[in-house]
């Protein structure tokens, strides 16, 4: 950090810096500079001499963070709290198709902003829950549902693991009944104890009532 | 009793194979549709337009925004809709490919500019160059959403009678334009 201080290049960058700053505080400006120089901004923090503008710049730029957040087209109201948490339902059951793996109602993409204001208007306008994902699924396709409908394409993804699961149960069952089957019958076959073999064959041949 | 010990030692023996080659077979099953995945592209999206008459709309034109566009008025030819924007980085790496395309003359070219500010935009096209018979904006993205648009640049192919017989998601490159596009293009065009 002192090696980027002592450089002139960065006090230069930091002192443009702090007279953009002072001659006016217009946040996208301090943002720019930011984005531009932030080794500089860094280097600022090590300076004792301008302390007091450190500060400031820093507490104005905290306080002005709200000011970065994206400005979106004002949203119609929805007439009823109904219909809002209908809405608020939907968009967490569609897709947002740039961060795939995100709900409408998640995600930050400037589509989804687009698609969430399309989706509100056709539940302002009485559309149908099914009627608004089936309007996204002519032009989206099915992708563009979070929960993909059953039918023989996706029998495989809804049903599969069930299978699978039911297939595992089956052959820890089998497999189960065969090793208690096998302690009970391999006793006298087991290999390499002939000896133990015989002798206990003798042993019950002895024991034949003669 | 001799007989009895290799017969079980048969039954084991070939229970070990098994357990040993099932879990070999379940492991190279799973390695092979992973190897396959690699391959995929997730976002290419399979579009629900392809077969289906294209989208209708009008548009204003970016050159002149008096006037209109709409798809209508392609009837009888093969074209392209090409959707971009000047804040897409991708369409500038596909961009000399559809220059090279319009300098040929081998399919008009109508551009879909997508969600961007018309000054810039045509300030784009003037320093790319402008392959396209004209541009149409869509500022606010509304018709792009009857397109099934999701992310520029996205290339449709409609044919004479105005059904989408193509699209193409993300960058056009050499091969993608050669071995995919072209040869689509081509045989639309032979049909009357």
């Amino acid at each position: 950090m002192t090696i980027f201080f002592k450089t002139r290049l960065l006090t230069g960058a930091y002192r443009h810096f702090c007279s953009k700053m002072s001659a006016s505080i217009r946040v996208c400006e301090l943002f720019k500079m930011l984005v531009r120089y932030p080794p500089a901004f860094v280097a600022g923090l090590d300076s004792a001499k301008h302390i007091l503008q450190k500060y400031l710049c820093a507490f104005i730029f905290v306080i002005a963070m709200p000011a970065f957040a994206q400005l979106t087209t004002p949203l119609q109201p929805l007439p009823s709290p109904e219909l809002a948490l209908r809405l608020k339902k939907l968009e967490s059951e569609l897709r947002c198709l740039v961060c795939q793996n995100q709900t409408l109602a998640d995600s930050p993409a400037g589509l989804a902003g687009d698609l969430r204001r399309e989706v509100r208007s056709l539940v302002a306008s009485g559309k149908t829950d099914a009627e608004i994902k089936d309007f996204l699924r002519v032009r989206y396709g099915d992708f563009v549902l979070y929960n993909p409908p059953v039918d023989r394409k996706t029998w495989v993804l809804w049903f599969g693991p069930f299978v699978l699961l039911g297939g595992g149960a089956f052959i820890a069952f089998w497999v189960g009944r065969r090793r208690r089957f096998l302690a009970l019958t391999t006793v006298a076959a087991s290999p390499g104890d002939d000896a133990k073999t015989a002798r206990a064959k003798a042993l019950l041949d002895d024991e034949t009532p003669k | 009793m001799s007989s009895a010990a290799t017969v079980a030692d048969q039954t084991n023996k070939a229970k070990r194979a098994w357990q040993f080659f099932l879990p070999l077979v379940v492991f190279f099953t799973l390695v092979w549709f992973l190897y396959q995945g690699l391959f995929l592209n997730p976002r290419e999206v399979p579009s629900a337009l392809i077969g289906k008459p294209a989208p209708q709309f009008s548009l204003p034109i970016l050159h002149t925004p008096g006037d209109k566009f709409s798809p209508a008025s392609m009837k009888g030819k093969v074209w392209l809709l090409n959707v971009w924007g000047s804040w897409c980085a991708s369409c500038r790496y596909e961009h000399p490919l559809l220059n090279d395309l319009a300098k040929n003359q081998v399919v008009p070219i109508v551009g879909f500019n997508w969600k961007d500010d018309p000054i810039a935009a045509k300030g784009w096209l003037a320093k790319y160059g402008d392959p396209y018979r004209l541009s149409v904006s869509d500022i606010d993205g509304r018709v792009a959403i009857d397109w099934g648009v999701y992310g520029a640049p996205e290339t449709f192919i409609i044919d004479k009678a105005g059904i989408v017989r193509e699209k193409h998601t993300g960058p056009i490159d050499a091969k993608v334009m050669n071995e995919k596009l072209l040869p689509i293009i081509r045989d639309l065009q032979k049909v009357m």
